[in-house]
């Protein structure tokens, strides 16, 4: 299995505060990997750092090594702009933009500076069938955004991160702001589209990361305590903190 | 002695029971403070809305006693361009027509607000988007200090500043809209930039986050994200910038030349509502036709504002329905 992103000592500081304390992690071509660990303990800091969304907080500084495709992804040649069009990004609240469904799924593509119209619509009508809520939408495509529930719109969202077929999809906790349902829809369709694309997902719930995810990785204060086949991590965890996490003795 | 017992229990029951009603009967020391917190309260507001109710009443009784005693027609007034309201011309119509003066006012004042949008968004985006530190405290303090200033203080650097220029380069006397033009750009510059930053700062950060996420630039997300949510802002600060350039008086006054001709070029002397009502309020007498017609002018400016309040209410309903929904 070939790695798309490698990190290597990744230690991240918040002015004099570091957050991170050297973490060495790899992800593999079309797998699902989850983030696990109780809050605080560095998940969002570490998955910002993967599309540099940490170039955007003011005294950040980023020290050892992370590569996608085995470019430096920190070094001055980077192109930050292509990169976050190869690492999409999905938020924890569901941010889509107060335009129309269309003009959502559109802006990334549009930015690319496709103009051709019949090229659009195929795409935001394929993004927006991946991302299950085609239906829900196919009537209303000139509607606001915002005028949908909190679950459809995290779907749009989904569908806009789609649209401009990323290789890597990160995700912060992503159905954490959903009901039951809206989150069983954006699993499906994780689990629908995880063949073609490798998936970085942050989640606070231990079910999800069971379900949905090939690997696991837990982290605690800023370490990187365990990283192992789902499976095998839910099992037979080989540490005594990575147990007592999961069988939720703190969190 | 049992029931005895029980009558004195009830007895006294009775008695508090009484207590606690008178003290719910009479109004306490906090609720007559209450009340008269209230009463205070709305007689404040009664007198405003009553010295409202006078200002309006008396401007349109002013004002509509050109058209209902003076006999002079409403269209006249608004269509004709030659105005001095002492004398009647050859077929014994007194001269009222305040078309030169409605033109010069909206012509400075759509001017003005066209020159200061460009730069009111250019620094609004400097300061929000990029360097939301060191620019905004720069240029906060100058908005503010360009807001201070007197605006007397502006039309005597006009007169001496720009009116010599306009002179200098487009020949003519250098008073005119172009000269006017310039002085209520300055004026309005830090109203309109403020209230711009304003509206821009309220777009959520998280617009902002998502656009770059899909690989948009910097620029790419204040163009198509950040601006296109505040338009609805951007445009009521505009609108509140035409406002002010519409009723400033003293400074435009000093540069325009207060000739009240149809302007035929933008460095022809004119003269606005506001400049002819501050230069001619004090040559009149009240109840002729002369003041009357000044009051119609003053009626004029009064439509207007309530105009630009309406007009900043739809786009403020319509930015709600297109953004907010
Ligand atoms: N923008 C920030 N500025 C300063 N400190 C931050 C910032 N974001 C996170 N931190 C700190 O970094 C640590 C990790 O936070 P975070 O990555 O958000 O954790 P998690 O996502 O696992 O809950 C915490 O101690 C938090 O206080
Ligand atoms: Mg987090």
């Amino acid at each position: 299995m070939t790695n798309v992103i490698t990190t290597d000592n990744v230690r991240i500081s918040y002015g004099d505060h570091e957050a991170l304390h050297g973490i060495n992690l790899n992800f593999q071509e079309n797998q699902i990997t989850a983030l696990i660990g109780p809050s605080g303990c560095g998940k969002s800091t570490y998955l910002r750092s993967l599309n540099r969304m940490n170039d955007l907080i003011p005294n950040t500084t980023v020290t050892g090594e992370i590569r996608f495709r085995n470019n430096d992804i920190y070094s001055n040649s980077t192109d930050v702009v292509d990169l976050r069009k190869k690492i999409g990004m999905l938020f924890q609240q569901p941010n889509p933009f107060p335009l129309s469904v269309y003009e959502n799924v559109a802006y990334g593509l549009k930015l690319s500076g496709v103009v051709n119209k019949r090229m659009l619509d195929e795409r935001v009508e394929i993004s927006l069938k991946q991302a299950a809520i085609w239906d829900e939408v196919k009537d209303s495509l000139n509607k606001n955004a915002l005028s949908f529930s909190g679950g459809q719109q995290q779907r749009i969202c989904m569908a806009r991160v789609l649209a401009v077929q990323p290789e890597v999809i990160l995700m912060d906790e992503p159905t954490s702001a959903l009901d039951p349902i809206s989150s069983a829809k954006i699993e499906e369709t994780l689990m629908s589209i995880h063949d073609q694309f490798t998936i970085i997902i942050v989640t606070h719930n231990m079910q999800q990361a069971a379900r949905i995810s090939d690997k696991t990785a837990f982290l605690l204060n800023g370490d990187l305590v365990e990283f192992d086949q789902t499976e095998k991590m839910f099992i037979n965890p080989k540490m005594d903190a990575t147990s007592d996490y999961l069988n939720g003795k703190f969190g | 002695m049992e029931m005895q017992g029980e009558k004195n229990i009830s007895k006294h029951l009775v008695r508090k029971q009484d207590s606690i009603q008178s003290k719910f009967i009479k109004p306490s020391k906090a609720t007559r403070e209450d009340q008269l917190g209230k009463l205070i309260c709305y007689l404040s507001i009664g007198m405003i809305v009553a010295l409202v109710v006078c200002i309006l009443y008396f401007i349109t009784s002013r004002g509509l006693a050109t058209f209902i005693q003076n006999h002079v027609g409403i269209w006249q007034f608004i269509s004709g361009s030659s105005w001095n309201p002492g004398m009647v011309d050859g077929s014994g119509n007194p001269q009222v027509g305040a078309l030169p003066m409605i033109v010069t006012s909206f012509g400075v004042t759509l001017l003005a607000a066209l020159l200061a949008t460009p730069f009111a968004i250019a620094m609004a985006v400097f300061m929000t988007e990029i360097a939301p530190q060191r620019g905004t405290k720069a240029l906060q303090a100058v908005t503010e200090l360009l807001v201070g200033i007197p605006s007397v203080v502006y039309g005597f650097i006009g007169l001496s500043v720009i009116v010599p220029a306009v002179r200098h380069l487009f020949g003519g006397t250098g008073f005119g809209i172009l000269s006017g033009t310039l002085v209520l750009f300055v004026m309005i510059l830090p109203t309109v930039t403020s209230l711009s930053v304003d509206s821009l700062r309220a777009v959520p950060i998280h617009y902002r986050q998502a656009s770059l996420a899909l690989g948009a630039t910097r620029w790419q997300t204040i163009r198509k994200v950040v601006l296109k949510t505040a338009t609805p802002g951007v445009l009521t600060a505009i609108v509140f910038g035409m406002a002010r350039a519409f009723g400033e008086a003293l400074a435009v006054q000093m540069v325009i030349g207060n000739a009240v001709l149809m302007p035929h070029s933008l460095v022809s002397p004119a003269s606005t509502l506001t400049s002819q009502l501050t230069t001619q309020i004090g040559n009149t007498v009240m109840g002729t036709l002369p003041n009357n017609a000044l009051w119609s002018l003053a009626l004029v400016l009064l439509l207007m504002s309530l105009f630009f309040n309406l007009t900043v209410r739809f786009i403020g309903n319509w930015g709600k329905r297109k953004y907010e929904s």
